[in-house]
């Protein structure tokens, strides 16, 4: 089965439509989104209602912190990031903050472990930026493969039957073996605010019968994701970081 | 995981097993058949037993992770897999001859038999690094040949992916390869640079010319590093007659730093295919080895300690070092058209310094005609065109070993110019259209067929001036391409 997995799309409705399409193209005939679903951008009404139906589709769907912070007010986040939750929190009917706030921190299925940050301790948000972070993730589940968001870099980790890690960035549009019974980490790059110089969307396929993660990335009209940014009156750094994939 | 071995007459995912065929250090090798497929069939296992080398399943998994995703001829083809939580297996084409293992037996090869050998593995090394993967075991037991001549290269346990995770690296901090043919700087644990293929080719050409191996069969690292400091006894000194050429060859392949050897695979083929236009340095004429002042600075000195690189991608490595031909029509010339090309080849050469140029030019011969290779004036017309051809690159100041000459004799100029493209692995032709003339429309254009057939990219260059234009406004032209 071929599982398309999205994560960070930060309600940015452009970025988010381009990823599907290009997933549907591809095969995909399953859908999970890893959370973060609003934040930093200016369409989160749109972003919840589009999850929701894909939601009713089948699709699995996680909460990340950005979408705690736009159910309550919570601490921890930098100024722009508190600015937008703010906004997004005015932004959102009451109907769209239940769907969000019901959402599970991970899902299960198979060998796969989904999760939007840590696996460790998903409710406290910890990066997994590195081979050590990329460890205790996996030494704390049983699953084979983690995939997770929230960094916005994509990376890949292995961990080896002699407990050693291999970590890897991956090309874009190559299909990577996942080896069993190694066990792997995928961190995926974000839908609505790339983060490793790359403008581009971010999204990856995972086909399980052969066990290949590829990530891909997608061009999208960053402009109008921008100006509605500036247009909502949102930071402008926020706007800016769009077209610098940064 | 499943530990029990193989045994002949079982079936395994539609592979029906026959006689075992070789023991490795670290994996078997069965013959078998497959309904779906024709001839004879190769499944490797590995050895697992308790005790036996880590590296074994390692080495495993990068050959099931590397074979699937290589193609052409110059690598086995890959027909299906088991993982290690069934039975691990890896499926292949069997190619059928023995390896180039015995040619030892009966070392040292004619130089001739050298080059032509040298050039066909250069030739797979080049088509596996465009793939971008390494292959890091290069030895006269990993490469068989085709009924149809092309080398092929077997065993991918130690390769490097650049788009793969590298599973071998991280694993062991101990270098793996073959003593003989390691490269110094896989010796330091580099394992992602090309040219450390040109030095365990450059050791076989070494160990073919010579009946010895460059640097022994070190068995301890120490023996191993040896070669970073110490040079090898140029092959002169073991065969007396060892041409110039050849020695510059290999003891270019056996440089301790990769800038040094030949940039790409492609362009060692080349140097291989062409004695004659290989640029001699010192290193053609050396006679022995350096002395103990020189080694013993390149020993201890801190200075002298080689730094390599980790190089990110094999194939981007060899898109920076290209082979570019140009064909310059020389039998009526125009100078506007001849400046042209020109400036075109300049600028294509001063981007990429890696770059080499050959230069052709095509002597036409008379399909009945017995050709004589004299005029009537008595010259000789291959020189002069020859002569006529550097004539036309000498603007371009190109050091000598950048570019190389030579007058192909043939009835059918694109067929010529295709040819050589093909044998020697040409990235990039440039040419010039020929101009608007009755010759053109009753013969075609040369241009346009060397474009569509080529394997590669081709540039063809036009002059833009008053009699250019003027061309360009007759209405022949419109649905004429080039």
């Amino acid at each position: 089965m071929k599982i398309a997995i999205l994560s960070d799309i930060h309600a940015n409705r452009e970025a988010f439509e381009a990823c599907l399409a290009d997933a549907d193209r591809r095969g995909a005939q399953r859908l999970v989104i890893l959370g973060d679903v609003v934040g930093y951008g200016a369409d989160p009404a749109w972003a919840v209602w589009r999850t929701m139906e894909l939601a009713n589709a089948g699709a699995i769907v996680l909460r990340g912190n950005h979408d705690e912070a736009a159910v309550a007010e919570r601490g921890g986040m930098n100024p722009d990031a508190t600015a937008a939750a703010a906004w997004t929190r005015d932004a959102l009917d009451p109907e769209a903050k239940a769907f969000l706030a019901a959402l599970p921190l991970e899902a299960e299925e198979e060998d796969r472990l989904y999760v939007h940050a840590d696996a460790h301790d998903p409710a406290r948000w910890h990066y997994v930026r590195d081979a050590e972070d990329a460890r205790r993730s996996l030494d704390a589940v049983q699953a084979r493969i983690v995939l997770c968001g929230h960094v916005h870099v994509p990376a890949l980790y292995g961990l080896t039957a002699a407990a050693k890690l291999v970590s890897f960035k991956p090309v874009t549009d190559v299909a990577i073996p996942l080896m069993r019974p190694r066990r792997w980490l995928a961190v995926l790059g974000a839908v609505g605010q790339p983060r490793d110089g790359d403008p581009a969307a971010a999204w990856a396929m995972l086909d399980t019968a052969s066990s290949e993660l590829t990530i891909h990335r997608v061009p999208y009209d960053v402009a109008t994701a921008a100006e509605k940014i500036r247009h909502a009156g949102l930071p402008e750094s926020l706007a800016a970081r769009l077209a610098r994939g940064r | 995981m499943a530990r029990q071995m193989l045994t002949e007459g079982e079936e395994l995912d539609g592979f029906r097993i026959g006689a075992r065929l070789h023991v490795g250090g670290m994996a078997v090798l069965w013959e078998a058949t497959h309904p779906d497929h024709d001839g004879a069939l190769l499944v490797k296992v590995p050895r697992l037993a308790e005790g036996e080398d880590p590296a074994a399943i390692v080495s495993f998994e990068m050959e099931q992770m590397i074979l699937p995703r290589l193609s052409g001829p110059h690598v086995p083809r890959f027909l299906g897999a088991g993982g290690f939580e069934v039975r691990p297996y890896i499926a292949m084409e069997r190619i059928p001859g023995p390896s180039l293992l015995p040619l030892i037996e009966q070392l040292p090869l004619p130089f001739a038999q050298i080059a032509e050998v040298g050039a066909r593995v250069a030739d797979a090394l080049d088509a596996l690094h465009r793939q971008h993967v390494v292959h890091l075991d290069v030895k006269p037991s990993n490469i068989l040949t085709r009924p149809t001549g092309e080398a092929v290269l077997v065993d991918f346990g130690l390769s490097r992916h650049a788009q793969l995770p590298d599973l071998m690296e991280e694993e062991f901090r101990l270098p793996y390869g073959t003593a003989p043919y390691m490269a110094p700087e896989q010796i330091m644990g580099v394992r992602s640079e090309p040219r450390s293929d040109l030095f365990a080719l450059g050791t076989m050409l070494y160990f073919f010319t010579t009946g010895e191996r460059p640097h022994g069969d070190p068995q301890r690292l120490s023996g191993l590093k040896r070669r970073l400091w110490r040079d090898p006894k140029p092959p002169k000194a073991l065969r007396r007659d060892c041409p110039d050429w050849l020695q510059e060859i290999i003891l270019r392949c056996l440089e301790v730093l990769p800038e040094r050897r030949h940039p790409t695979a492609a362009q060692l083929a080349y140097d291989l295919r062409h004695p004659d236009q290989v640029k001699l340095t010192a290193r053609a004429r050396k006679q022995k080895q350096d002395g103990w002042a020189k080694t013993i600075q390149r020993r201890f000195h801190p200075d002298h300690q080689p730094k390599f690189a980790r190089r990110s991608n094999a194939a981007e490595q060899a898109a920076s070092a290209p082979i570019v031909a140009v064909a310059v029509d020389l039998s009526a010339p125009d100078p506007a058209l001849h400046e042209a090309l020109r400036t075109t080849v300049g600028q294509i050469m001063a981007t990429l310094p890696g770059a080499r140029l050959a230069c052709l030019n095509v002597l036409r011969q008379n399909r009945i005609a017995l050709d004589t290779t004299l005029d009537e004036a008595g010259n000789n017309k291959h020189l002069q065109r020859l002569v006529e051809l550097k004539h036309w690159a000498q603007p371009l100041a190109l050091p000598e070993g950048r570019a190389t000459f030579h007058v192909l004799e043939a009835v059918d100029p694109a067929n010529a110019i295709l040819e050589h493209a093909r044998v020697n692995g040409v990235d990039h032709i440039v040419m010039g259209a020929r101009a608007q003339s009755l010759k053109r429309r009753v013969l075609g254009s040369v241009s346009a067929e060397v474009a569509a057939e080529a394997p590669c990219s081709v540039t063809v260059v036009r002059a833009r001036g008053a009699a250019a234009e003027a061309a360009a406004r007759t209405p022949e032209t419109a649905d004429t391409p080039f």
